[in-house]
C-alpha cells in the first residue's frame, strides 16, 4: 500500500480540466433529472397507504393486482420487497386510513396466505408538511454549515467548501431522481448526513492547503494544492474506506427499510471524497488563491514555526 | 524525554470507561415476554389472591411460569417464550374477569443492583419492537361550534327561566350566536343577564332590523383558544383512558403542536381494534319521544338503526354519554347483549327529574357517531372532507318508573358492540372529533427482523473496520480498535442513561459512527507518520501528532454535529433516533480519539522508539 511508504507525489491538478468538465456534466445531468423526472417521493412525502405483507409462498404479482382491483383499489403498486415472498403494496388514495387493513382483508378473503409485516398511512396534509419541513431542514443545514465555514475560514475556502457541498447534494439527489429510487424521510436524513460528511472532508483538505501556503517556500498555488492533497490523501482514503465499509455492511445486511438510506450515504461519501480532492481545489484555483489571501494570521492558528 | 499524560486524564478515562460498562450492561440482559395485569376500576386493586388464582390456572393449563412480580397495584407474570405469553394472556384474562386488564409486555431483566443505580436498558422504538404509531388531528372547528351550540341551548333555557322573551336563538355559519328579541328593551335586559352569567366570554353586537331586535354574540379574544385547548386536553384524557382500557404497556399519548395528538402503542397485535376504539366518536343521547301535538320546531325525526322505522323525538336532550360514570356489558335474560349504565350525580338527577313527569311516555337511546366522507367538487375537482353525524335509535322503550342513576340499555347488534360501547362510555367521549392523519404499524416479526439485521450490520461493519485499521496502521490500529470498542460502549451507556429510543436508523447511526469515528484516529496517525518522516524522534512525533491533529478533528466533527442537531430538531420517530445516535456518537468519538487513544499510545510508545510493528 502506497500510504505505508510515505507521502505519495501524484499530480492531481494535472487532471483538473477533465474533472471540471466531468463535474459540470454530472451536475447538469442531475439538475436535468431533477427537473424532468423529479424525485419519486416515498410515502412519507407523497401521502397514501402502504402495506408490506409476507406471503407463505411466492405469489403471482399479477393476481395480487387483480384481486386488489376487484376489491376497488385504484392503481395499486405491487412490488416484491427484498425477498420474493415479501410484497409491498402501495396505493395513492389519501385520506383512507383503513386502506391497509382493507387490503390485508381483501387478500386474505381471496385465499392468499399472508402475514402483515407493516402498514403505513400518511395523510396528504402530513405528507405536504413533511415535504416542507424536509426542504426547510435541508436549507437550514446548508445555511448553518455555510455560516460556520465562513466564520471559520477565509472567504475563498468557504466558497470552495460550499460549492463542493452543493455539488455532492445535487449528485445524490440527481441519482435518486434518475433511477427513480424512493426518496423518503430516511433518505433525507442521509442527505443531511452527507452535508456534514462532505464538509468534514473539505475542511481537512482546506486546513492543509492553508497550512501549506504558510510554510512552503513557493507561491505556486498548483504546487501547494497538489502537495496538500497528497499529504491528506492517506487520511481521505482511509476514512472514506472505513465509512464505505460499514455502509456496505448496512446495504448487504441492514434490510430493505434502510437500504436507500445507506445507498444515499454511500453515494454521498464517494462523491464527497472526490469533491474534497477536486471541486474544492478547482474553485480555489479559479478564485486565484494565493499566499496573500492568508497574510493576516488566524486567531486560532495552530501552526508554530517548524524546526 | 519521558512524556506523561497528567494523572487526572488517566483517572478520567478509567472513570468514564467504568461508567460506560456499568450503564451499558443492562442492555446485555434479554427481556422476558410477560403479561402485565392491572385493575380496570379505581376501587379495586389486584391482590395476593388474584395472583394465586392466575397461578393455579396457569399450572392447570400446563403453562410454565418463569417468575412473577407483584406490587405497585400491578402484577407481572414472566414467561419463557412469546407463544406461551400470548396463550397465558387470554387465560389470565378469562380467569380474572373484566375487573382486570391484561397487557402483553416485555419485562426487563436488569438485576436489582443495576436498577438501584439507575441503569436501565435502552428503549426500543416501534420499528424494532413492533406496534402502532398514530397521529391524529383534533377537529378544532367542530370543537368550537359544538361549544357554541351548547352555549346557545344554555342561553335559551336561561332566558326562558328568567322570562326574558325572545323569538329565536341560533348559531350562525360564521360562528356567532344570534338572538332575536321582542324589542330593544327586552334585549338590553337579556344582554345584562348574559353578561353577568358569562363574564368575558362574549363580545356583543346589537342590530335592529324590521322591528326585531337582534343580538349577535361573538366569542371574545382568547376565548376560542381556550375552547380549543380544552378540547385537545379533554381528548388527550379520553384517549389515555381508552388506551388504558385496551391494555397496552408503556403507551405514549402526547399532544403535538396545536391540534395533533400522537399515540404510540408498543407491542399491540390487534391494530384494527385499537384503531376502531381510539378513533370511535360513538356516544349516547337520551331523549323523550315527542307527543303527537308538539310544535314542529321542537321535534326532530330519527331513524332506527336496525330498521327503516322512524320516530319523532324531542329536541331537548335529557343527558348524554358524557355523564356516564360506569358502564359494563353483559347479557339479559334472553341472552341478548346489554349495557348496564351508572350515571353520575348530575346526570342521575336530570334523568330522575325528567322521568318523574314522564312515566308512561317513551324514551329513546340514540347512538351518535361522527364520520367523514370524501366529496369531489364537480367544478374544481377539489376533494373535500364532509363531516356528518350518523345517528340512530338503539331502543325506544316506555318508561315504567322513575329512573335513577342506574339502568340498562338493550337493542345492541352484538356482544362485541356492547362491550366496545361500554368501554367507550367508561373512557369518556371525545370532546371534539378526531381524524387519523398518519398511521404506522410494524408487525412484531418485522420488528424482530429489524433488530437482527441492524445488529448483523453493526457486527460485520465493526469487524471490517477493525481488520482495515490493523492492516493499515498495525500496532496503532489495535489501539484505535480498542478506542472504537470503548466508543461503542460509551455510546450505548449514554443512550441508556438518557433513555433515548433506539430505532433501526438509530442502529445505522451507530454503525455509521463506527465507520466515521476512526477518522480522528486516522488523522492523528497520519500526522504522526508525517512528523516522523520529517525527522522528529518517535516520542515527540507521537505527541506533536496528537496536538496538531486536534484542531482539524474538532473542526471536522463540529459540522457533522451541527447537522445532527438540525436533524434531531426537524425529524421525528426513526429519523430523530438516527440524529440522536449520530450526535452522541460524535461526542463519544471525540472523547475516545483524543483521550483514550492518546492514553494508550503514550502509555505504550510515549517514552521509546516505536517498534517496527507499531505504525
Amino acid at each position: 500500500m502506497s500510504m505505508r511508504i510515505g507521502t505519495p507525489a501524484i499530480d492531481f491538478m494535472e487532471g483538473r480540466q477533465v474533472c471540471l468538465i466531468l463535474s459540470l456534466a454530472v451536475v447538469i445531468c442531475s439538475i436535468a433529472a431533477l427537473a424532468v423526472d423529479g424525485l419519486s417521493f416515498g410515502l412519507d412525502f407523497s401521502g397514501g397507504s402502504l402495506v408490506e405483507l409476507e406471503f407463505a409462498s411466492e405469489p403471482a404479482l399479477e393476481s395480487v393486482r387483480e384481486t386488489l382491483g376487484k376489491a376497488g383499489f385504484l392503481d395499486p403498486v405491487v412490488q416484491a420487497f427484498g425477498a420474493p415472498t415479501d410484497v409491498v403494496i402501495r396505493i395513492a388514495q389519501d385520506d383512507a386510513p383503513r386502506a391497509g387493513d382493507e387490503i390485508f382483508a381483501a387478500l386474505q378473503a381471496a385465499g392468499f396466505e399472508v402475514e402483515l409485516l407493516r402498514s403505513e398511512f400518511v395523510g396528504s396534509v402530513v405528507g405536504e408538511e413533511l415535504r416542507e419541513q424536509g426542504g426547510l431542514g435541508l436549507l437550514l443545514a446548508l445555511g448553518i454549515v455555510m455560516l460556520y465555514v465562513a466564520f471559520r475560514f477565509q472567504f475563498k475556502f468557504s466558497v470552495g467548501a460550499v460549492v463542493a457541498l452543493v455539488h455532492d447534494v445535487l449528485v445524490v439527489l440527481g441519482i435518486f431522481a434518475f433511477f427513480d429510487l424512493d426518496f423518503d424521510l430516511t433518505v433525507l436524513a442521509a442527505v443531511l448526513a452527507v452535508i456534514g460528511y462532505s464538509l468534514n472532508d473539505s475542511i481537512v483538505v482546506s486546513d492543509r492547503i492553508r497550512e501549506n501556503f504558510r510554510i512552503m517556500r513557493t507561491n505556486d498555488p498548483l504546487k501547494v494544492i497538489n502537495n496538500s492533497i497528497n499529504q491528506t490523501l492517506s487520511r481521505t482514503l482511509a476514512t472514506s474506506t472505513t465509512t464505505l465499509l460499514v455502509l456496505f455492511a448496512i446495504l448487504a445486511l441492514g434490510g430493505e427499510l434502510i437500504h436507500n438510506f445507506a445507498l444515499a450515504l454511500a453515494i454521498g461519501v464517494a462523491v464527497g471524497t472526490y469533491s474534497s480532492i477536486y471541486v474544492v481545489t478547482i474553485v480555489l484555483l479559479m478564485l486565484n488563491i494565493s499566499r496573500d489571501d492568508l497574510l493576516i494570521p488566524d486567531k486560532e492558528d495552530d501552526i508554530d514555526d517548524r524546526p | 524525554m519521558i512524556h506523561r499524560l497528567p494523572l487526572w486524564k488517566t483517572v478520567f478515562v478509567i472513570v468514564s470507561l467504568s461508567f460506560g460498562i456499568l450503564y451499558g450492561l443492562p442492555n446485555s440482559f434479554p427481556d422476558d415476554p410477560a403479561v402485565q395485569v392491572t385493575s380496570s376500576r379505581s376501587t379495586i386493586t389486584i391482590g395476593e389472591l388474584d395472583v394465586v388464582r392466575a397461578e393455579d390456572a396457569l399450572r392447570d393449563a400446563g403453562i410454565e411460569l418463569v417468575d412473577h412480580d407483584f406490587g405497585d397495584s400491578q402484577a407481572l407474570f414472566r414467561f419463557g417464550s412469546v407463544e406461551t405469553q400470548i396463550k397465558a394472556k387470554s387465560l389470565i384474562q378469562s380467569v380474572l374477569g373484566s375487573d382486570f386488564i391484561t397487557a402483553l409486555n416485555l419485562a426487563p431483566t436488569t438485576p436489582d443492583w443495576l436498577q438501584s443505580i439507575g441503569a436501565n436498558p435502552m428503549k426500543l422504538g416501534l420499528d424494532l419492537r413492533g406496534g402502532v404509531h398514530f397521529l391524529m388531528e383534533v377537529d378544532l372547528k367542530a370543537a368550537v361550534s359544538q361549544r357554541l351550540e351548547a352555549y346557545a341551548s344554555e342561553i335559551k333555557q336561561m332566558l326562558r327561566k328568567e322570562r326574558i322573551r325572545f323569538r329565536s336563538v341560533d348559531v350562525s355559519v360564521d360562528g356567532a350566536i344570534e338572538i332575536r328579541f321582542l324589542n330593544p328593551e327586552v334585549r338590553s335586559q337579556g344582554v345584562d343577564r348574559i353578561r353577568s352569567e358569562y363574564q368575558g366570554v362574549f363580545a356583543y353586537r346589537e342590530a335592529d332590523d324590521g322591528g326585531a331586535a337582534f343580538l349577535r354574540l361573538l366569542l371574545a379574544d382568547g376565548e376560542r383558544t381556550k375552547i380549543e385547548d380544552y378540547a385537545v386536553g379533554q381528548n388527550l384524557t379520553t384517549l389515555r383512558n381508552r388506551v388504558n382500557e385496551l391494555g397496552v404497556s408503556e403507551p405514549l399519548v402526547q399532544r403535538q403542536g396545536r391540534n395533533r395528538i400522537v399515540v404510540e402503542l408498543p407491542g399491540v397485535q390487534d391494530t384494527a381494534t385499537a384503531k376502531r376504539v381510539l378513533g370511535a366518536t360513538a356516544n349516547l343521547e337520551f331523549r323523550l319521544e315527542a307527543p303527537p301535538d308538539s310544535p314542529v320546531r321542537e321535534t326532530q325525526q330519527y331513524k332506527f338503526r336496525a330498521s327503516d322505522r322512524v320516530a319523532q323525538l324531542e329536541r331537548d336532550i335529557i343527558t348524554t354519554g358524557n355523564s356516564v360514570s360506569d358502564a359494563r356489558s353483559s347479557f339479559d335474560e334472553n341472552g341478548m347483549p346489554q349495557v348496564n349504565i351508572s350515571l353520575d350525580a348530575s346526570g342521575g338527577r336530570r334523568m330522575a327529574d325528567v322521568t318523574k313527569t314522564s312515566v308512561g311516555r317513551r324514551m329513546a337511546v340514540i347512538f351518535v357517531e361522527s364520520r367523514t366522507r370524501d366529496e369531489v367538487d364537480r367544478l374544481t375537482g377539489e376533494r373535500n372532507k364532509i363531516r356528518y353525524k350518523e345517528q340512530g335509535i338503539i331502543s325506544l322503550a316506555t318508561i315504567q318508573a322513575v329512573l335513577g342513576n342506574q339502568f340498562r340499555i338493550t337493542g345492541l347488534d352484538s356482544a362485541r358492540e356492547a362491550s366496545e360501547l361500554a368501554l367507550l362510555l367508561r373512557a369518556g367521549a371525545l370532546a371534539a372529533p378526531i381524524y387519523f392523519v398518519e398511521e404506522r404499524t410494524i408487525g412484531p416479526s418485522l420488528g424482530a427482523e429489524n433488530i437482527r439485521s441492524g445488529m448483523n450490520s453493526l457486527i460485520i461493519g465493526f469487524v471490517l473496520v477493525m481488520v482495515f485499521m490493523i492492516a493499515v496502521y498495525r500496532g496503532f490500529g489495535v489501539i484505535a480498535n480498542v478506542a472504537l470498542a470503548v466508543n461503542v460502549i460509551l455510546l450505548v451507556a449514554i443512550m441508556s442513561l438518557l433513555q433515548a429510543v433506539l430505532t433501526l436508523p438509530g442502529i445505522a447511526g451507530i454503525v455509521l459512527t463506527v465507520g466515521m469515528a476512526v477518522d480522528a484516529n486516522v488523522l492523528i496517525f497520519s500526522r504522526i507518520r508525517e512528523e516522523r518522516a520529517r525527522g522528529l524522534a518517535d516520542p515527540q512525533a507521537v505527541r506533536v501528532g496528537f496536538e496538531r491533529a486536534f484542531v482539524t478533528i474538532l473542526d471536522s466533527n463540529i459540522t457533522t454535529l451541527l447537522v445532527a442537531i438540525i436533524l434531531a430538531g426537524i425529524g421525528s420517530g426513526p429519523v430523530k433516533g438516527f440524529a440522536i445516535t449520530l450526535a452522541i456518537g460524535i461526542c463519544t468519538s471525540l472523547f475516545t480519539a483524543t483521550l483514550v487513544t492518546r492514553l494508550l499510545a503514550e502509555g505504550l510508545f510515549g517514552h521509546r522508539h516505536l517498534p517496527k510493528w507499531a505504525l
